[in-house]
C-alpha cells in the first residue's frame, strides 16, 4: 500500500489516487512533427530509478499532482500540486 | 557435462546428447538403481567469447527463442545469458493459462498457431510439460457483453478457430461453485475455448532448455547482462557482470526489463512495466476443471494438479520493477473472486507473488528488429507472454534467422506505432496502465 502525502489531505492511501502516468511525457507544440508526436505519444523512458508520474486524487481533493516516487522500492521523495509542478517547467512544457 | 550421463539405453551421439530420452521404461530402471542415474537435465556451458546469436533472457521466450533457432533453423551458434537461475522469472510466476481466444484477427492467427505447437510440445521436446487442454470459459453478465462475446467467438470460428457459447445451464453444470444469481452480476452464460487449458510452467522453461542445450545451444545461468556494445548503428555484442560476449545478433528477450536493456543501447521503447500479482490457495479436492474468467471484474481461476486454486487479476496499476504486489489489488482480486464464487472464503490464501511485466502502448507485444542493425527485440509481452512462448519463440528465430518476420508475427513490428497500425486489441489508447 503506497500512501501519498497529499499537499492539500495530509497521508493518504493509493486506493484514493488514480494513476495518470509519465508525468516527463510533453505535448509538443502543434507544429513539432510527426516525431516529435510520436515521441509524446508512445516512447517512455520506463525507468528503474526515481520516476516523475501525474495521480489524480479521486477520493480525496481531486487535484491533480504531480510526484517523484522510485519505481523499484516505491519509495516517494516529493509530492506536488500540478499547477505548482507546471508553473516552475519552461512555459513550451506545460 | 557429467560422465554418468552415457546411458547405456541410448547410443550417444554426443555427450549433450547422453542426457537421453525420458520414458516410462527409463523411469522404471532408474525405480530399480535409486534414482542415481539421471544427468542434468541441461549443460551448465562454459561461456565462449563470441557467438552468431546472443540471447538475453533465458525465460520461456528466449530459451524457446534458442531452441527453434538450433531445432528449426539449423542455427547452433547460440547462447542464452540469463540473470538468474533458469526458471525464477515471469516463466514461474505466470498463472499457466494458454489460449487463443481474442478478437482481432491477427492475435487469433498468432495464438492459435502458439495453441497449435503447444499441443504437440511435449513430444517435441521430450519433456512432460502437462499439458492440459482443459477449456478456458469467460462468463458474461449483461446483454452487451453477450453481444461482445458472441461478436469475439463468431470472429474466432470464422478463421477456423474453436469458441462456442454455453448456456447459463451449461455454465452451472461446468462451474458448480459460481453464484449465477448475484444481485448485481448475475451470470448469463458463458464462452467456452475447450482447446484452451493450462501448462506447467516450470517444467516449460526446463524443458526448453533441456531441448536447447541438447541441440547445441550454451545455456549461460546467472551472468547478467550490464551493456549492449555497439559499433556505431551496429550492436556488436554484450557486456556481462563476468565479461564481454561478442555476438553477431542480440536478441532481447527480457520481458518486463525490455526497457531497461534497450537503454542500455539508446533506445527508448512504447513500453511501461508494471507488476501483476498471482496468487494460490491451499490445496483441495478437485472442484474446477476449466480455466474460469469473471466477466464483471479482473479475476481469473484454474486449479492446479496439487489441488491449488492459482488465481489472479490486473495489473497493480502504475510504474513498477519490484517483483511484489501491493495490498490494494491482492484485496480487490480477493473480492471478485468471493463475488464469483463464495464458498472460496473457506479457502486459504497460501502464497502471493508479483512479476514485472512489459505493458506496451497497444496491448500487443513486439516481435520486431529495432533502429540498431544485429538487436532483435521480444518483449511487451504485457500479462500474456506465457502463452505465447511457441509462437513467441519460433517468430522470434524465424526473424533471426530469415532476417524478414514470421507471417504470423508481422503486426508485431515496432513500426506499428509510428505507421498508425497499432494492434489494440480493446481500444483502449496508449496507456499502458489502463490494458
Amino acid at each position: 500500500m503506497l500512501r501519498i502525502p497529499c499537499p492539500w489531505c495530509g497521508l493518504r492511501d493509493e486506493i484514493e489516487f488514480r494513476y495518470r502516468g509519465d508525468a516527463t511525457a510533453i505535448r509538443p507544440a502543434g507544429d513539432g512533427g510527426v516525431d516529435a508526436f510520436f515521441s509524446y505519444v508512445y516512447e517512455r523512458d520506463n525507468r528503474r530509478d526515481w520516476h516523475l508520474e501525474w495521480w489524480l486524487h479521486t477520493g480525496g481533493c481531486r487535484r491533480l499532482l504531480e510526484i517523484e516516487r522510485h519505481t523499484l522500492t516505491h519509495e516517494i521523495r516529493s509530492v506536488r500540486d500540478s499547477a505548482e509542478a507546471l508553473s516552475a517547467r519552461p512555459a513550451a512544457a506545460r | 557435462m557429467n560422465a554418468t550421463a552415457t546411458s547405456s539405453l541410448q547410443p550417444a551421439r554426443d555427450a549433450r546428447q547422453s542426457a537421453g530420452r525420458y520414458s516410462g521404461w527409463r523411469l522404471f530402471l532408474e525405480g530399480l538403481t535409486g534414482q542415481r542415474g539421471w544427468p542434468q537435465a541441461w549443460a551448465k556451458a562454459t561461456p565462449r567469447p563470441r557467438y552468431r546469436v546472443v540471447v538475453v533472457g533465458g525465460g520461456g521466450q528466449g530459451l524457446a527463442t534458442a531452441y527453434y533457432l538450433a531445432s528449426e533453423f539449423g542455427i547452433t551458434d547460440v547462447a542464452v545469458v540469463e540473470r538468474g537461475p533458469i526458471g525464477l522469472g515471469n516463466v514461474g510466476r505466470n498463472t499457466t493459462i494458454i489460449r487463443s481466444n481474442y478478437f482481432r484477427p491477427e492475435n487469433v492467427r498468432f495464438y492459435d498457431y502458439s495453441l497449435r505447437l503447444w499441443a504437440g510440445l511435449e513430444r517435441r521436446l521430450n519433456f512432460n510439460a502437462m499439458v492440459s487442454q482443459r477449456g478456458t470459459l469467460n462468463l458474461f453478465h449483461t446483454e452487451a457483453q453477450r453481444d461482445l462475446f458472441t461478436r469475439r467467438a463468431n470472429q474466432m470460428r470464422l478463421l477456423g478457430v474453436d469458441a462456442e457459447a454455453v448456456s447459463r445451464g451449461a455454465v452451472r453444470a461446468l462451474v458448480p461453485l459460481v453464484d449465477l444469481d448475484n444481485g448485481r452480476y448475475p451470470v448469463l452464460g458463458g464462452f467456452l475455448q475447450r482447446r484452451g487449458g493450462t501448462v506447467r510452467h516450470d517444467a516449460v522453461a526446463w524443458g526448453y532448455a533441456r531441448a536447447a542445450s541438447a541441440a547445441g545451444v550454451d545455456i549461460i545461468e546467472n551472468r547478467e547482462v550490464t551493456g549492449i556494445h555497439r559499433d556505431g548503428k551496429r550492436v556488436i555484442g554484450v557486456e556481462t557482470t563476468r565479461g564481454a560476449i561478442a555476438a553477431d545478433t542480440v536478441c532481447l528477450a527480457v520481458a518486463g526489463h525490455s526497457s531497461h536493456l534497450a537503454a542500455m543501447a539508446g533506445l527508448r521503447l512504447p513500453i511501461e512495466s508494471h507488476v501483476l500479482q498471482a496468487f494460490v490457495t491451499e490445496s483441495v479436492k478437485p472442484l474446477l476443471d476449466v480455466v474460469l474468467t469473471y466477466g464483471a471484474g479482473h479475476f481469473y481461476v484454474s486449479q492446479s494438479d496439487r489441488g491449488g486454486l492459482v488465481y489472479g487479476g490486473a495489473i497493480d496499476g502504475y510504474n513498477s520493477y519490484a517483483q511484489r504486489g501491493t495490498l490494494p489489488m491482492a484485496e480487490e482480486v480477493a473480492a471478485a473472486a468471493l463475488t464469483l464464487m463464495p464458498a472460496l472464503a473457506r479457502l486459504r490464501v497460501l502464497r502471493q507473488w508479483g512479476g514485472v511485466v512489459d505493458m506496451s502502448m497497444d496491448g500487443s507485444p513486439l516481435i520486431s528488429r529495432t533502429p540498431l542493425d544485429g538487436l532483435i527485440l521480444n518483449g511487451g509481452w504485457c500479462y500474456g507472454g506465457f502463452k505465447a512462448i511457441p509462437a513467441g519463440g519460433m517468430a522470434t528465430a524465424h526473424l533471426i534467422a530469415c532476417g524478414t518476420p514470421h507471417p504470423l508475427a508481422a503486426h508485431l513490428a515496432l513500426e506499428r506505432f509510428a505507421a498508425g497500425r497499432t494492434v489494440d486489441e480493446r481500444g483502449l489508447g496508449p496507456f499502458p496502465y489502463a490494458h
